[in-house]
């Protein structure tokens, strides 16, 4: 138990008075930048990343990191109060948290979310601290066919699972491929589907889509549905409300440890926070008693998607540390950090700079407890939101949006997207066709592409790459069977319906 | 005289007593700067940018904020492509490489390098031909004997760009077959390579520095006509300058590397081009520079004016090329 030694020592080094207070500014400002749309948690971190130029690198971590976790907190507040997500990883819980908070019900939905989100986090956390060499080099088990084979079980998994006519789900997949295909292709180095406007070379951004079709199109729904939407929601603003949501949670036991599973591993392999909290969502749905409630405000709902994307998040960390490979944009942007610090992320870092990697861990029990406790007490302010009458928040809303769609990358080009996304996302409803497969289509779309076509090329054109080893094998095949389980299901329920005619 | 003058002129003298001495420029920014790296986050020109905006801020050679933004989708061409749309605009400070003019040579994108205003090359950066620890090969020549077999796999960072093209150049000196594989970013590349996925990559030394003190991967030669310079051991028995050069150790490339570069948009005028041609020679005499250029094993350099054109004329032609010989031009 030496990790255990090293993490007391790491403890030494994270509590102290100006560690603490550097935690609080870090969660604080993670929160705002979580809560608008459009900012998100890696801008929020490069913006403040000169800020830790003079800084020891431990302390700059750790405000980076806290700020990370805060971000993670508040993006989950806009999906479930006005089904706009600020983060890709939280479209999942848009699915069954908007509707509960549109039901009455803001408070549970968001202490739901903070929960379980926080239990995601710390088993995030252990892991890093108990098996830390040992994942770090189960990773690099992964190569391209394995990377798709991953992508392959995220979408079979999630798109299995119906719901809508399997041919409305192939043309809304279908519409999300086409968007991530846009802009540079990384394999033939060549530009598709520009159609001629020069900017769109860096691809459709993901964020852009989701808060038109999300945000936008839910806003074009309510200003038609009047009866809904003249007044807000009578939401009650109890604190009780909170504490007995999280006293409840371990009834989900199950779902909680399932979720950060799937989210521990994906945040590791590198499928991502949003991968995961799809798989979650659709694995949940799958094998809940309740499977008919998800999407009209399921509790399991939220659990599951928000569980898996903070264990991602975190253990999305580890992989940066250990191979200088990040597991997510943000963590990208805290290696540039590392860098400038003077240190080299890499398998030496472990040896070397004790100091920083355990402090570094230390601070994620900490942060995220401290995390926690602050977006626990906001949970009334936020929940009280939903009062405002539509009339008032609609603009507010529009204007957020708008001013979030254009700082992701300040282009005004991004703007017209999105309110084109927002018709897209309202025709989509209006039409019954789902949306989450585009969604899900166009943030690993062409990852798994790429990872389709390098296996190709280091195979020379062999599907049997896809099978070569027992790991590869293993995950397609549990890919498989989730695609044939609804084929099997439905099968199943049409000899029942059939045999009585007999 | 007014009050605010007063109080103006006070706060002026104050601000020449603080920096300790004076220099008159004929253009100077009075506004916010945007460093737009042509990459994602973490990578090599996304470094640059933030070494060089912490190497302003700590020594405090301008008195305007400075903020990076990564604009690398397309292969940086999103970067590129943006400092395109402001021209005349001086407070867009552009990082890049030499794709900036070899980018447009293999794929549609709507920039040509000379829609930019060139500042400097203030870098060049060197690749390694690296393998993984365990490979049974030593040399150069034991990698390119082993090579004959068509099996081996290449990885690099995207595609038609400077890791493919010298690839290419590889497989044209040394007569063999290599499968070129095209990752995301040179990280990805690492990663690949230390899981066995792949035979060889030709990272920069700060993209596999880590993996090669860690003891997954080790360079076989670098791709110049010198060894690189004496410094601190990284592993326990060799420094940088204990790799052979690719032609000592039987791998006939003798210079590839890859400078970087510095732009301001088109239709700036020459004062402010000055401007930071001189910032970024002061920015070349801060420790924080100094610290970069070592750990990342760059050779610093400081090109600018005609011979800056004249390189990547040059460059321009050599890549050219490699591209034509491959089939990868594009009309733009």
């Amino acid at each position: 138990m030496e990790n255990i030694s090293e993490l007391m020592h790491g403890f030494e080094v994270a509590l102290t008075v100006q560690h603490i207070g550097l935690m609080l500014v870090g969660v604080l400002l993670g929160i705002l930048v979580g809560v608008l749309p459009g900012l998100g948690a890696p801008n929020g971190v490069s913006l403040l990343l000169p800020l830790t130029f003079g800084m020891q690198p431990v302390s700059a971590i750790i405000l980076l990191s806290s700020m990370y976790w805060g971000a993670l907190f508040g993006g989950s507040v806009t999906s479930i109060l006005f089904n706009i997500p600020g983060e890709p990883s939280s479209v999942a819980t848009t699915f069954d948290g908007y509707p509960m908070a549109r039901d009455g019900h803001p408070t549970k939905a968001l202490a739901t979310a903070f929960g379980s989100a926080a239990f995601g986090a710390l088993v995030g956390v252990v892991l890093i601290t108990l098996l830390a060499s040992w994942v770090a080099k189960a990773a690099l088990q992964f190569g391209p066919a394995e990377y798709f084979a991953v992508y392959f079980l995220a979408f079979a998994s999630f798109i299995g699972m119906g719901g809508s006519p399997p041919a409305k789900t192939l043309v809304s997949l279908s519409i999300g491929f086409a968007l991530a295909a846009v802009g540079m292709d990384t394999v033939s180095g060549s530009v598709r589907l520009t159609m001629g406007v020069d900017e769109l070379v860096k691809g459709v951004s993901f964020v852009v889509a989701v808060m038109g079709l999300f945000g936008i199109g839910e806003l074009l729904l309510a200003v038609e549905d009047e009866s809904a939407s003249i007044k807000g929601v009578a939401s009650k603003v109890e604190w009780r409300e909170v504490f007995r949501t999280l006293a409840g949670l371990p009834r989900h036991g199950w779902a909680l440890l399932r979720s950060a599973a799937i989210g521990c591993w994906m945040g590791i392999t590198p499928g991502g926070p949003t991968a995961a909290s799809f798989m979650s969502y659709g694995v949940a749905k799958r094998f809940s008693p309740r499977r008919a409630n998800f999407g009209r405000g399921e509790q399991e709902g939220i659990v599951a998607p928000e569980t898996a994307d903070h264990a991602a998040g975190t253990s999305a960390l580890l992989p940066m540390l250990a191979l200088g490979i990040p597991g997510s944009a943000t963590a990208a942007v805290m290696m540039g950090g590392l860098m400038i610090w003077g240190l080299n992320p890499g398998p030496m870092l472990f040896i070397e700079q004790k100091d920083f990697v355990w402090g570094l861990i230390a601070s994620m029990y900490l942060g995220n407890v401290v995390a926690l406790a602050l977006v626990l007490l906001t949970v009334p302010i936020f929940a009280a939101m939903m009062r405002i009458p539509f009339y008032i928040i609609t603009p507010l809303i529009l204007i957020v949006i708008t001013v979030g769609a254009y700082s992701v990358s300040n282009s005004y080009l991004d703007v017209v997207l999105m309110m084109g996304f927002g018709v897209l996302g309202y025709l989509f409803k209006k039409l019954h066709y789902p949306l989450a497969p585009l969604v899900l289509a166009m943030v690993i779309g062409d990852k798994a592409e790429d990872a389709f076509r390098q296996s190709m090329l280091i195979s020379k054109g062999s599907l049997g790459v896809f099978f070569s080893n027992g790991l590869v094998t293993t995950l397609m095949g549990i890919g498989f069977v989730f695609l044939a389980l609804p084929i099997l299901g439905q099968i199943r329920a049409r000899r029942t319906e059939t045999r009585p005619a007999l | 005289m007014s009050t605010s003058l007063v109080r103006a002129t006070l706060l002026a003298g104050a601000a020449l007593i603080g920096t300790g001495w004076v220099q008159a420029y004929a253009w100077e920014p009075t506004k916010p700067i945007e460093f737009i790296a042509t990459a994602g986050p973490g990578g090599g020109t996304d470094n640059l940018a933030r070494v060089v905006q912490s190497a302003i801020t700590k020594n405090k050679l301008l008195d305007q904020p400075i903020v990076v933004s990564n604009k690398g989708g397309g292969s940086g061409a999103e970067g590129y492509v943006y400092g395109k749309s402001q021209s005349g605009d001086p407070y867009k400070v552009i990082f890049g490489t030499s794709n900036a003019w070899t980018q447009p040579l293999v794929s549609k994108v709507s920039f040509k390098h000379t829609d930019l205003t060139p500042i400097a090359a203030v870098a060049s950066d060197e690749f390694l031909l690296w393998v993984k620890q365990d490979a049974p090969f030593k040399t150069a020549k034991d990698y390119v004997e082993a090579a004959k077999s068509g099996d081996f796999k290449m990885a690099g960072a995207q595609s038609k760009d400077t890791d493919e093209t010298l690839t290419r150049m590889i497989e044209k000196a040394a007569g063999i077959k290599l499968t070129y594989v095209p990752f995301k970013s040179g990280s990805e590349a690492a990663v690949q390579l230390a899981g066995g996925h792949v035979t060889s990559h030709v990272n920069n030394p700060s993209e596999s520095i880590g993996q090669w003190r860690g003891g997954t991967q080790r360079p076989l030669c670098v791709f110049n006509s010198k060894r690189l310079p004496e410094g601190p051991k990284i592993t326990a028995t060799e420094s940088w300058h204990d790799i052979p050069t690719c032609v000592e150790s039987g791998l006939n490339v003798p210079l590839y590397n890859q400078p970087r570069t510095i732009w301001l948009p088109g239709g700036v005028t020459p004062e402010q081009v000055a401007y930071y041609v001189d910032l970024l020679k002061k920015v070349q005499q801060t420790p924080e520079w100094k610290e970069y250029i070592e750990r990342s094993s760059q050779t610093s350099e400081f090109v600018t004016g005609d011979a800056f054109k004249a390189f990547m004329n040059e460059d321009f032609e050599r890549n050219k090329k490699v591209a034509a010989e491959q089939g990868w031009l594009v009309s733009n």
